[in-house]
């Protein structure tokens, strides 16, 4: 069978090739969609986002997170506040929030910092912690140093030129989809050197005691604010994430799309090939079936051989597109989790076997249904 | 011929029509042929007569309209595909007049290639394989691809092809058709040492006089009947 691949060596190579560069795409198009939905991905079952109704950009009072915390079934409440921040020039833009340490560490038990940087943050209000993906962007941060920030959303406060914070800690994480590149500072601080919107936060998020309760709850927290001049808009975190990168787009339809055009065109494109070759050995296969070969194994033998070609281009562009999002993230800024997630691989080289068998499959109908007399007649 | 070796294959009252729209087309009409065990018989006939169609039937590739194939104990008209299959590998060796080696495998690959089917271990497949290339005086090429081979080669290969499962009957449509003179001597040579020195039955389809002549015996079909025999 696999002697079989080396008969027509451009015409095997070309198509595995093409069969490569559609799974290389495959990958990566996985690695974007898992890198826009990541949010979505580590968002907890029991976790709640509360936002104002009408966007998020818009604030809430800080009040309503102790009317939250007093509703029935709410385990625990955050709040955050977007700052925007730039170091020193624009490009330098990443995510920024203001949050209360302790809710916020109490919230997100997926951000682990040392004891040590947990109690320098309770200690120091300019303190932030830091994502261990943003340390290394900025080579010259250091626990200890001072990081001048601008935001063009709040400004600067009164008499600085720049947001000064204090890094008191790394952050890592035990989720390989949570952002390390983001930056947490306290709230009190932000709140008290900001000149508008003093005493509103950006979003709340909410832990219920049970996660099948967490609907529920959201209904029950958007009637607390029902006719207010702040209504809210409650839901699941995973939603909330998905709502916001639909923002963008529908990410997965876009991916869907792009992948299914692309392997429909490999399949006509493998399945032309398997079929030339086919055809080129009806006689060699007469002679099979003549000496005893079943119908099924002749069957068997042409879709393995469209499978070992479509199993070579697919495995080694998969293989390929890991190496590289593995090898170190060429955009982190854009999207910091781009990597192929392990469901995916096992997707991706499904789907290579199954454009093996697909493709295979009319010329190996035909070869099985090859009547040897009339297989072994077209020669000569 | 010994008189006390049986009958090998009969064919009883055999009929195959062919259909081509809506035109029939009889090729064998009620044709009855005995070839005896360890017999060299050849058929000949011109182009259109039914003698690659018979050949077919007695080989197991082809079904008859109407009739009785019987093989050894084996009516195979009326084994099922997968049947005939097993039947054919165990008992019918084919060699073709274009040899329809496999251009990808050396020799020792094309001629191992019906034992895949048996239940043999590797290294025993390879004692075959030796054994039938060296009956065939090819065992110092064994590792050469066809397109390497001449011509006369090539048939070799094909012959110990069709003798590695020591078959019962030697299906060879054309075996010198596509050879010059010598080649196709040495090959119609090794043909009858099969058949005198090892006992193998052989079926013949030919157009030449020349290769019939080396026959035990020789049947002639004209228009899908028997029209002479030729004497032992």
């Amino acid at each position: 069978m696999l002697a079989n691949l080396k008969r027509k060596k451009l015409r095997t190579t070309l198509t595995i090739l093409s069969i490569f560069v559609a799974f290389v795409l495959f990958g990566f198009l996985c690695a974007i969609q898992h890198a826009f939905l990541g949010g979505v991905e580590v968002a907890g079952a029991d976790r709640l986002i509360v936002r104002h109704k009408v966007s998020i950009i818009q604030p809430l009072p800080i009040s309503y997170e102790s009317r939250v915390a007093s509703i029935p079934g709410v385990d625990a409440v955050s709040s955050t506040s977007w700052f925007g921040g730039i170091y020193q020039k624009p490009e330098n833009a990443f995510p920024s929030f203001a949050v209360d340490p302790e809710k916020f560490l109490n919230m997100f038990p997926e951000v682990i910092v040392s004891p040590a940087a947990k109690e320098q943050w309770l200690k120091k209000r300019t303190g932030a912690i830091v994502g261990r993906g943003l340390m290394e962007k900025f080579p010259t941060w250091k626990i200890g140093g001072h990081i001048p920030l601008t935001s063009p959303i709040w400004g600067q406060p009164a008499n600085q030129a720049n947001w000064d914070f204090e890094i008191v800690g790394v952050y890592d994480t035990d989720k390989k989809s949570t952002d390390k590149s983001q930056f947490f500072f306290r709230y009190d601080y932000f709140d008290e050197a900001r000149a508008q919107a003093k005493g509103k936060i950006g979003w709340m998020t909410i832990r219920v005691d049970h996660a099948d309760e967490a609907t529920a709850i959201a209904r029950k927290i958007d009637r607390e604010f029902a006719n207010s001049p702040e209504e809210t808009k409650a839901e699941p975190e995973g939603a909330f994430a998905a709502s916001f990168v639909k923002q963008i787009g529908d990410i997965g339809a876009i991916v869907t799309g792009v992948v299914s055009a692309v392997f429909f065109t490999i399949l006509l494109v493998a399945g032309n090939t398997v079929s030339q070759s086919v055809n080129e050995r009806t006689e060699e296969l007469g002679v099979l079936k003549a000496m005893g070969f079943t119908n099924t194994t002749v069957l068997v033998l042409v879709l393995a051989e469209s499978c070992a070609i479509s199993a070579i281009g697919g495995l080694a562009g998969l293989g390929v597109a890991w190496a590289i999002t593995a090898g170190g993230n060429p955009i982190p800024d854009v999207l910091p989790n781009l990597e192929i997630p392990n469901r995916d691989l096992l997707l991706g080289s499904a789907l290579a076997i199954g454009l093996g068998l697909l493709s295979g499959a009319l010329p190996a109908l035909h070869a099985m249904r090859l009547q040897i007399a009339v297989a072994l007649r077209r020669q000569g | 011929m010994s008189a006390e070796k049986r009958a090998l294959v009969m064919i009883e009252n055999v009929t195959r029509t062919f259909h081509r729209g809506a035109e029939d087309i009889h090729v064998l009409a009620d044709l009855d042929l005995e070839i005896q065990e360890g017999e060299f018989l050849a058929l000949m006939g011109p182009s259109g007569s039914g003698k690659s169609t018979l050949l077919n039937l007695i080989g197991g590739l082809d079904r008859p309209t109407g009739g009785r194939v019987i093989i050894g104990e084996h009516r195979i008209d009326r084994l099922n595909d997968r049947a005939l299959a097993a039947w054919r590998a165990r008992h019918v060796g084919f060699i073709f007049q274009f040899y329809n080696l496999l251009p990808v495998l050396t020799a020792e690959k094309n001629v191992e290639l019906p034992l895949l089917l048996s239940p043999l271990s590797q290294a025993a497949r390879r004692k075959h394989v030796q054994l039938a290339l060296e009956v065939v005086g090819l065992s110092h090429r064994t590792r050469h691809y066809p397109r390497t081979l001449s011509g006369g080669e090539q048939q070799r290969v094909g012959i110990a092809r069709a003798i590695v499962t020591d078959p019962t009957l030697l299906h060879c449509d054309e075996p010198t058709g596509d050879l010059d003179r010598k080649s196709g001597d040495e090959i119609l040579s090794l043909l009858q040492a099969l058949n005198q020195d090892y006992g193998k039955t052989i079926i013949m389809v030919t157009h030449d006089p020349h290769a019939s002549a080396r026959a035990s015996r020789t049947v002639h079909l004209d228009k899908g009947r028997l029209s002479a025999e030729a004497p032992d």
